[in-house]
């Protein structure tokens, strides 16, 4: 558990003087849900540092999933805006990758074939192509799978070629919706472990999404929490564990014993009232 | 549950098929007239006579080609439009009422108006069987087309994907299944169409064999042309389910997958 007592000093501040590379200013959505408007998010102010994994926590249906079609520019927010490195976002921000709960991989290709449409649209030669495609299956542990398609695939492996799909395009920043929620929760940690290490090596932004506080606090530097619906931020909270924390063994340290009870406490009320 | 042993399969198609032949052949002439539904070893023989003579080969072939033209480009079109349709919301959203309406008319009811048209000749026939697939394709393409996941085109929109890219790697793609779908009902209604056309007014063709055995009261000449057109439709039915096969690698991969709940 090294490194967490000067991590904890450095990121206790929540504002920092960085320009933050997405902004949230006063952001509100509403959506017309059969002819009835329904406001999914109000009032949100939030800062993404360059470089940081931040988790968006909070019950089903508050709008975390709004904030990241924001971001990606997939449709306009109705109140304040969405700004990305300095500039309001545009339809289709192409320096963010998404994954989402459904991996979205298309049927009629194989697994080298999903991973490589990122690069047949960015134009590279066929050779490097499939030089590429065999180091990034390679990197998320599908190597040898490449002729298999998606649906002879077990859902862990098909998050890998998502992923692996995602780090194909090396977009700066990642946008994940509740990646992991379809998988069971021995596969759900080692895709966790998986996704902290490679975007801590490759210096990737991330915005992950999820209503499980346990991974929101294992995965995140700092935790959005949500409460509501409409959905607002109650809190931003950093999340003091260090870096290279392990995430197999959190469940015995005590920081995160801490952090994820105190947070409970936060969303307990919003789940006693849902039904 | 136990696989189904193939053998013991053709065994019992064998005796079943053996069982309706001969409860035919001792039917015929005790039960019914021979003149009505003629006797199986009569059919027979006259098939091998149609097949030595050449025959059933002629009037094939110009069935054959008939239905393979009006095919493809009754396909051919269907597609076409169908993809653009699909992509263009308003004008789709104009025309609907209209290609409703037509869809729900018969389309061999256009046969006399395409007489008048065409000529008795074998354009009138391979536009009949064009129109017909036509709709039976474009309509499916279309709504294989607007079934297209938005979420995977905004995945790939946000990889800094073009109109182009979208519908060259989505789109189509994602079409394919519903196009074959469309291409297979028609294979039955492109026969349809042409022995239709041959029916009403030919001097050639696999119809006009069948019409003109039924002008001559000759029941096993319309029973061996009837067995003609069946093996056509079987031939035509396997040749596009190979294609399905070689053009939707992944689909084959499903169905043969174990199955479990």
């Amino acid at each position: 558990m090294r490194g967490r007592e000067e991590d904890n000093m450095t990121d206790r501040d929540g504002s920092s003087d960085t320009t933050p590379l997405i902004e949230f200013r006063g952001v509100g959505k509403r959506f017309m849900v059969k002819g009835e408007p329904l406001q999914a998010v109000q009032d949100i102010d939030l800062k993404v540092r360059e470089g940081e994994i931040l988790t968006l926590v909070g019950p089903s249906g508050c709008g975390k999933s709004t904030l990241l079609n924001m971001a990606a520019g997939l449709f306009e927010a109705t109140a304040g805006e969405v700004i990305y490195r300095g500039a309001p976002v545009q339809p289709y921000n192409h320096a963010v990758g998404y994954m989402t709960q459904s991996d979205h991989l298309l049927p009629w290709r194989d697994v080298a074939g999903n991973i490589a449409i990122p690069l047949e649209i960015k134009g590279l030669p066929k050779g490097e192509i499939d030089a590429r495609v065999e180091t990034l299956m390679e990197t998320v542990g599908l190597s040898g799978f490449g002729r298999s398609y998606p649906n002879q695939l077990s859902g862990g492996m098909r998050k890998r070629c998502a992923l692996a799909r995602l780090l194909a395009y090396d977009p700066e920043t990642l946008l994940m919706d509740e990646p992991f929620a379809a998988l069971d929760a021995m596969l759900r940690m080692r895709m966790q472990i998986e996704i902290r290490t490679l975007c801590r090596q490759l210096g990737k932004t991330v915005m992950f999404v999820t209503h499980d506080l346990d991974e929101a606090v294992a995965i995140g530097d700092r935790c959005v929490v949500f409460t509501g619906r409409p959905g607002t931020i109650d809190r931003v909270v950093d999340v003091p564990l260090p870096p290279d924390r392990d995430i197999l063994q959190l469940r015995k340290d005590r920081a995160y014993q801490e952090i994820t009870a105190t947070l409970w406490d936060v969303l307990a009320p919003a789940v006693a009232m849902e039904e | 549950m136990e696989e189904l042993s193939r053998t013991r399969v053709w065994v019992l198609r064998g005796l079943f098929l053996a069982f309706v032949l001969i409860s035919w052949e001792l039917s015929s002439g005790r039960l019914a007239s021979e003149f009505f539904i003629s006797r199986p070893t009569a059919i027979a023989a006259m098939f091998w006579d149609w097949v030595v003579s050449g025959k059933i080969f002629y009037h094939g072939a110009i069935t054959l080609l008939e239905a393979v033209a009006g095919f493809l480009l009754g396909g051919l079109i269907g597609m076409i439009i169908g993809v653009w349709l699909g992509r263009a919301e308003l004008v789709a959203e104009v025309l609907d009422p209209f290609i409703m309406m037509f869809y729900s008319l018969p389309k061999v009811a256009l046969a006399p108006l395409f007489v008048l048209w065409f000529g008795i000749g074998i354009d009138m026939k391979i536009l009949l069987t064009a129109t017909i697939v036509f709709f039976l394709v474009f309509l499916n393409t279309y709504t294989g087309v607007r079934a297209v996941s938005r979420e995977q085109i905004a995945i790939l929109r946000l990889m800094g994907a073009n109109e182009r890219h979208v519908l060259f790697k989505v789109v189509l793609p994602s079409a394919v299944t519903w196009v074959f779908t469309g291409l297979r009902l028609s294979v039955p209604y492109a026969l349809i169409g042409a022995i239709v056309g041959e029916l009403i007014a030919s001097n050639r063709g696999l119809g006009y064999l069948l019409a003109d055995s039924a002008g001559q009261f000759d029941t096993t000449g319309v029973f061996t042309a009837l067995i003609g057109i069946m093996i056509m439709a079987f031939c035509l039915n396997a040749a596009v389910k190979l294609l399905e096969i070689k053009a939707m690698p992944w689909r084959e991969t499903n169905s043969k997958r174990e199955m479990s709940i």
